[in-house]
């Protein structure tokens, strides 16, 4: 990991990429010294963060603190809104994803994104939604193979056997759940390194919500997963690692503490968290 | 069942019969429609006395006119006496809006009756094959026919659809998804389009693609000429179907890595695209009938001739028009019966585009399902 | 393990995005703005080729292009548009005066008074009554309706002929022969084809009325015509002054009804009821045929005029709506 000798690390990081040897697929991202603005108006500023692969790490924090905000610069999603902006910088297994000469396709191909809402392509069927990303991404498979991505990606988001003989139904016939979990499927298939995941369980019932996140579990021994969330229980159930973002009235929004999740839940090193995570506010 | 949830089933249980009946809010008061119906009825009387028998009147139009007015002054006094003045004018208002709304689709049904009544006697299946080649100004109504005007109506407006519609849904994508800097002034610039008079289309194509690059009229002019009428009509549309898209769908297709040209292509265009053919087929059906910009441009003619590129066309909107001002009745005759299929096939694109706008995007056709199955994808 | 916030020099610089473009993007883009720009191109040709070929009449006419009330230019002779375009107007007033009114109506009665299910086939109405060809409704005007609306010519005339435009030269007692291809009837046809036009802009507006105040008014005791009054139709000012201007435009602009309704006079009387009439528009389907180089020439000009009036009736049309209030959402 090239991060290693890069200057300005912080000790965290610089202990993660030393401790954390590259194994399999997933590769980590790190955040140096991120600030995000919509036009003038400052969102986030000052956020150092590492996401080690293979590991869960959970943004949580109270709404408009820049979470989401800062999920999206992870991925360059960031930059579609039309007045967004952002300094510092964002490491892809060492490497800056918002250099001169990085493809943003190729960036928001290595790192997926499952959103708040499910939108599985309503013009799609369930198979079509989940081979769309090699579509979109210009790869051409053959049947067989295509086959093959289809069931091992619905397998891995824990969909195959409730969808197996529906793939040929339209994206928005599914269920709630079985619809976010076809997104998972489908930014699957495209084989990321890293899964981002904003507030995916929001606008589902506690059912669906226990599915994935028994395949959020799953998926985390190959992926860096990194997922934003409201749900105190939820993060502590999913999550390995965590970071407490808070925004003061009219301040931008920056991570007041970070740490293993059990450590940050039980006895945080600062009062906000402690007032945070014990239901006090937010 | 636990306690919490016990009483008010007893208290339901102890009436002795629930009364099902709801209470119907919107239901019709029997005494207004007795009112309106009484008007309505006094005035027919009242107006019958003084217009037919009494005033040296005549004519149905003014007929009803009087008769109307009557309506009106005969309910508001009813209903002022009954109700007073508030409710009256209440009443008021609503016969009169109500009537509004019935005066405008009352031309829709007369107009159709009216061609279907003149031009149904003439038509014969003949009328789809054969031209006006063998037609003498003393042959009947039913000789010959109007297929030469069918085939180049068809081509032309076909011609135009393939100029105009890629322009249009383009132009569409960029207001929508490019979003370029030219986006404002465009939409100002499609607007000011859409009002050029379809006789200035026909006068613009005349003074360029004939006069100025010397080409010849031809059934290509006219869809030149059609096209200018039909982009504008086809890029506003389109632009409020593809508006329709939720952005989330756009987001999610960049977020699996895909480049913003296939983006549109494979999620924007696929979601709006039941939305998009209906904006189309309503557009052919608004441009099959003009007449105007055809008066200058296709030349017109009485033989088939299938060759849109070279020699003068005829179209049927303009094979009615110029046979309904000659004096022989058979020729009246003939333009009616085209002006009926004119109407059919307005009416038959028109029906074709509310079944297809009524699918949503996850509608799956059976070409497209079999396409589906040989990819290994349903 | 808590990372303390690093506390080192300046703050990072704000870095511009770095989009780059694949080719295919780019190329998408190319094409967008290319096919975007064939609207500005054809607008400049339309005003740059009708002025071109206009020139030689314009130029030979001078300023009498506007003054003359007459149309010979083939045989040397005098023209001008001091008539045509006259009458033009008159034919869009005398459709906008009977199609604003019942289009309001409409647009009231598809979205405050028809019974709920009726109201997204009323709209399907409105747009299929939009589809149907100015050619059937002049047909249906000169066959069916001609014949039964001239009495209503005469009544009008005999009745109400102090008001000058309903003054008819003929004296009493008239017969019906006076009251045909009038610039009334030409105008109540074109009426027709107006109302769906002005209606659905109006409807899409009407509709936009907020539902809150509405239910506010209601809430106070107000009767169905108290919302309407008070709720709707300020709301819908922009809409009905925008439909209305975008029906002017068309009317104006309208050819084989008129073409088909009048017989043409080239001097310009202000009795509406009395036949003969005129448009700039049926001026050109009529003349074109039968015209000489020169003579195309100056129908060239009348054109122009005609794409500058409906241009600008459009441009205003379109200033109101979008800055009313309630126009935000509405395409016209």
């Amino acid at each position: 990991m090239s991060a290693v000798d890069a200057p300005e690390m912080t000790p965290a990081a610089v202990a993660a990429a030393a401790v954390e040897p590259q194994v399999g697929g997933a590769v980590g991202i790190e955040t140096r010294r991120v600030a995000c603005w919509f036009g003038d108006n400052k969102v986030l500023e000052d956020v150092n963060l590492v996401m080690r692969p293979r590991e869960v790490t959970a943004l949580i924090g109270p709404s408009g603190c820049g979470k989401s905000t800062f999920l999206r610069t992870l991925n360059r999603m960031h930059e579609l809104v039309p007045s967004a902006a952002l300094a510092g910088d964002v490491l892809l297994d060492g490497v800056d994803i918002y250099r001169a000469g990085v493809p943003v396709t190729e960036v928001r191909r290595r790192i997926g994104m499952v959103f708040q809402k499910p939108n599985p392509f309503p013009a799609m069927t369930v198979a079509e939604n989940v081979v769309s990303g090699l579509r979109l991404s210009g790869t051409k498979l053959d049947r067989q193979r295509r086959e093959e991505v289809v069931e091992t990606c619905l397998r891995r988001a824990g969909l195959w056997n409730e969808v197996k003989h529906r793939l040929g139904d339209p994206g928005r016939a599914l269920s709630g759940g079985q619809q976010q979990r076809l997104c998972i499927a489908r930014s699957l298939a495209v084989e990321p390194q890293v899964l981002l995941m904003d507030e995916p369980c929001s606008a589902l019932d506690p059912t669906s919500t226990r599915r994935i996140e028994e395949t959020i579990a799953e998926l985390q021994q190959t992926i860096t997963i990194v997922i934003v969330t409201h749900n105190m229980q939820q993060a502590q159930r999913v999550s390995q690692r965590c970071a407490f973002f808070l925004a003061a009235e009219n301040e931008p929004g920056r991570v007041v503490e970070t740490g293993p999740t059990e450590r940050v839940f039980s006895e945080p090193d600062d009062p906000r968290t402690f007032d945070y995570v014990s239901g006090r506010f937010g | 069942m636990t306690a919490l949830v016990e009483p008010p089933v007893r208290a339901v249980a102890r009436i002795p019969e629930p009364s099902e009946e709801r209470v119907r809010v919107r239901a019709v008061d029997p005494t207004e429609m007795f009112v309106i119906g009484g008007s309505a009825a006094s005035a027919l009387a009242l107006t019958w006395l003084v217009y037919e028998r009494l005033t040296p009147l005549s004519g149905i139009v003014g007929f009803w006119v009087c008769w109307y007015v009557a309506f009106v002054a005969t309910v508001g006094y009813v209903s002022w006496q009954v109700h007073g003045a508030l409710r009256a004018r209440d009443q008021l208002a609503r016969v009169v809006v109500w009537s509004g709304g019935v005066a405008v689709f009352v031309p829709l049904v007369l107009i159709l009756v009216y061609v279907i009544g003149r031009g149904y006697h003439a038509l014969r299946p003949q009328f789809f094959v054969e031209d006006q080649e063998f037609v003498g100004s003393l042959s009947t109504a039913t000789e010959g026919g109007g297929a030469h005007a069918i085939v180049g109506t068809l081509q032309q407006v076909g011609l135009a659809t393939f100029i105009a519609v890629p322009l249009g849904i383009l132009s569409a994508i960029y207001l929508n998804e490019v979003r370029g800097r030219l986006a404002r002034p465009l939409r100002m610039f499609t607007d000011a389009m859409s009002a050029v008079p379809s006789i200035v289309a026909g006068l613009f194509v005349y003074a360029s693609w004939i006069l100025a690059l010397g080409n010849e009229q031809n059934g290509l002019a006219g869809a030149l000429a059609l096209a200018v009428l039909f982009l504008p009509t086809v890029t506003r549309t389109s632009e409020v179907v593809l508006r329709l898209v939720p952005g989330g769908l756009r987001e999610a297709g960049l977020a699996l890595g895909g480049t913003e040209a296939r983006m549109v292509g494979q999620v924007v265009l696929p979601t709006a695209r039941s939305g998009l053919a209906t904006a189309v087929i309503l557009g052919i059906a608004r441009v099959i009938g003009e007449t105007a910009p055809l008066i200058l441009t296709i030349g017109g003619a009485f033989v088939m001739n299938a060759n849109p590129l070279e020699g003068k066309q005829d179209a049927l909107p303009y094979f009615v028009f110029r046979l309904v001002r000659l004096p022989a009745e058979a020729q009246i005759q003939r333009a009616w019966t085209g002006a009926l299929v004119l109407v059919g096939l307005v009416l038959v694109l028109f029906v074709i585009a509310r079944l297809i706008g009524g699918r949503g995007p996850d509608h799956i056709g059976r070409l497209r399902r079999w396409n589906l199955q040989r990819r290994g994808l349903a | 393990m808590t990372v303390a916030p690093i506390t080192i020099d300046a703050e990072p610089e704000r870095v511009e995005f770095v989009v780059e473009r694949h080719l295919a993007d780019r190329l998408f883009r190319a094409g967008a703005t290319a096919a975007a720009s064939t609207t500005f191109v054809l607008m400049g040709l339309i005003g740059g080729f009708l002025l071109f070929r206009g020139l030689d009449a314009l130029r030979d006419a001078g300023w009498g292009f506007f003054t003359v009330s007459d149309w010979q230019p083939d045989l040397g002779g005098a023209f001008g548009i001091a008539a045509v375009l006259p009458y033009t107007i008159a034919i869009a007033v005398v459709a906008l005066t009977i199609a604003v009114p019942v289009s309001i109506l409409a647009a009231l009665f598809i979205t405050e008074y028809a019974p709920r299910p009726l109201r997204r086939a009323l709209t399907t109405t409105i747009d299929l009554l939009a589809a149907v060809p100015s050619l059937i409704y002049g047909l249906w005007g000169l066959f069916a309706l001609q014949p039964r609306i001239i009495s209503l010519s005469r009544w009008l005339a005999d009745h109400l002929g102090f008001v000058p435009i309903f003054d008819v030269a003929a004296p009493q007692p008239r017969t019906l022969s006076v009251f045909p291809s009038s610039t009334f009837i030409a105008g109540v046809v074109v009426s027709l084809m107006v109302i769906p036009i002005c209606t659905s802009v109006m409807r899409e507006v009407f509709s936009q009325a907020p539902v809150g105040e509405k239910e506010g008014a209601l809430a106070l005791g107000a009767t169905r015509l108290g919302v309407v009054r008070t709720v709707v139709l300020p709301f819908g000012r922009g809409g009905i002054v925008g439909g209305s201007m975008l029906g002017l435009g068309r009317a104006l602009g309208e050819t084989i009804a008129v073409t088909l309704i009048i017989s043409p006079a080239f001097v310009f009387d202000w009795s509406i009821l009395q036949q003969g009439s005129n448009s700039i528009a049926s001026l050109i389907a009529l003349k074109f045929s039968e015209s000489s180089e020169f003579g195309i020439s100056a129908l060239m000009a009348a054109g122009l005029a005609l794409f500058v009036l409906t241009l600008g009736v459009n441009a205003v049309a379109s200033m109101v709506v979008s800055r009313s209030r309630s126009g935000e959402a509405t395409e016209i």
